[in-house]
């Protein structure tokens, strides 16, 4: 079972307690973008098979989103950080680039 | 290839079974074919199989990374049914359902195609005035469906509990001519019927790019080699968007994990397919006797094959306060299949901004049903350049806002 740190309130959440929200870091265009990038921002999406960034809702908890970094193919988790920032802490990413070598990197 | 009859059953009989020959070859993979569709499932080869019979093109190879029909073709609950609300979906899905019924026949091969109708519960009144509306939507499309009282639900399906607590069932949307097929004899058809036809399929052999020249493709790098294309379909769905990336495209498609289960064996207990999509969860029983089971996909991105079991307690929990009598069964296998969801729910057949090469994705969970019309347009797709049933299916939908909503329509994944 997926097990995430909410890093507000601090608790090791069990899946049940969370509800996933969808690729993080999505950069929201708005009036004047053009009909690539509104349609980029609404449906294009990573769908990476390995290290993917998320949102999730600590949603039976203290109710905060926050965001994660995740395997999608193996399901492990490298970590969780505050859903204010704009892309994963620097401390995160080395974490994931010492597990994973041939990880290209955030992009 | 020679023909499955009566006649050979007697024949091979009389002398121990000795004279079967293998369904498929296995051959070595040519430099470069007219047309190379990666991806073995029902989908890809049913597209293989359409291209040489309504179109003549047989310089073709099928690619698999794994065995054929070992992704999510071996993985689904074989429901067939085409009681959908929107007109693309509803053409498509009747097309292919209607392609079953004479399935078994046109690849001499028995995919158990079995139409025992199939019921969706209407367990809310929101849920009675939809599957009203889908019922005068089906009749305008020329889909044979009904709507049915919860006195015919009872008789048609004995073991439901109609006046349960929390969700009485209000009646359900009938579509008589629903069933079920094998699920592997459908790949197994396809692959054989192609296979004798003279196209390669090629099992253990996995892409690990696409070539291009001057925005055109040109073949696709393999861990068999390089082999040429003058056209490439990406038939993968579970991996279509890592497929997609080695051609320098993206796509609108996240993959998750969903579930299916099997109980231990029993007696007859129930004749026809019952979706109860409130409290999600459906169910047939094989023709071995197990309670086929499917639920809820996961929320979150999932290359696994492997799902949470929530889910599945879920899914129970829900299935046993329609059918009690199921409480006691001993689950005997559960497995999960990677699907490709797309934004609208709805599948993408469509070319792409690659030149010749065109993708079939998107059927997330509810592909198993279409495969012989996804085939049946996606050759057309390809062998012409347009086909009129994969017309709104395209890619652009995206850009465009022409979604083909069945995720607003059905309420659920389906």
């Amino acid at each position: 079972m997926l097990t995430l740190t909410c890093p507000y309130c601090g608790v090791k959440a069990e899946e049940t307690e969370l509800a996933p929200g969808g690729e993080a870091h999505l950069k929201r265009f708005g009036p004047g973008a053009t009909d690539e990038d509104f349609e980029g921002y609404l449906f294009a999406r990573k769908n990476p098979k390995g290290v993917h960034f998320e949102r999730w809702r600590h949603a039976y908890g203290c109710g905060k989103w926050f965001l994660a970094a995740r395997d999608t193919a193996t399901l492990e988790v490298f970590g969780t950080y505050p859903a204010q920032s704009t892309e994963p802490p620097a401390d995160l990413i080395a974490k994931i680039k010492a597990k994973r070598p041939g990880w290209e990197g955030y992009k | 290839m020679k023909r499955y009859s009566v006649f050979a059953i007697a024949r091979e009989a009389l002398r121990y079974h000795q004279g079967w020959e293998r369904a498929w070859a296995s051959p070595e993979p040519k430099s470069s074919y007219d047309v190379v569709i990666v991806g073995a499932g029902g989908h890809g080869l049913a597209t293989a199989y359409y291209l040489g019979k309504n179109f003549g093109i047989t310089n073709v190879a099928v690619i698999e990374k794994g065995w054929l029909g070992g992704g999510n073709t071996g993985r689904n609950t074989t429901i067939i049914r085409s009681n959908y609300l929107q007109d693309p979906s509803a053409a498509i899905y009747e097309k292919a359902r209607s392609l079953y019924e004479t399935l078994s026949q046109d690849l001499n091969y028995n995919v158990m195609f079995s139409p025992r109708g199939l019921l969706m519960l209407a367990q809310t009144h929101h849920e009675v005035r939809g599957y009203l509306r889908t019922v005068h939507a089906n009749t305008l499309q020329g889909v044979s469906t009904e709507w049915i009282e919860p006195a015919k639900v009872k008789e048609l399906v004995p073991i439901i509990n109609i006046d349960g607590p929390r969700y009485p069932v209000l009646g359900a949307l009938y579509q008589a001519r629903g069933g079920t097929a094998r699920h592997d004899a459908v790949a197994w058809g396809y692959a054989r019927a192609c296979s004798a036809m003279g196209m390669h399929i090629i099992q253990k052999c996995e892409v690990t790019g696409v070539r291009s020249e001057g925005g055109n493709v040109t073949g696709v790098e393999t861990t068999r080699g390089f082999i040429g294309a003058k056209k490439l379909g990406i038939v993968v769905a579970g991996h279509s968007g890592q497929v997609a990336d080695m051609a320098g495209f993206r796509l609108p498609v996240e993959a998750v994990a969903l579930q299916a289960l099997v109980s231990e064996p029993i007696k007859p207990c129930m004749d026809v397919v019952v979706m109860a999509n409130t409290v999600h969860g459906y169910m047939s029983q094989s023709d071995k006797g197990e309670m086929v089971i499917g639920g809820g996909t996961d929320g979150f991105n999932n290359f696994t094959q492997r799902g949470s079991f929530q889910h599945i307690e879920e899914t129970l929990r829900a299935l046993i306060e329609t059918f009690p009598m199921i409480s006691r069964l001993k689950m005997l296998r559960q497995w999960g299949g990677i699907v490709d969801m797309t934004g609208d729910r709805s599948p993408i057949i469509s070319k792409t901004p690659l030149g010749n090469c065109f993708i079939n994705c998107g059927w997330g969970t509810g592909g198993f049903k279409a495969i012989p019309g996804s085939g049946w347009a996606m050759a057309e797709l390809m062998a012409k350049g347009q086909s009129p049933l994969a017309a709104d299916f395209g890619l652009e939908r995206f850009r465009e806002g022409r979604f083909i909503d069945e995720s607003v329509a059905a309420g659920v994944a389906h």
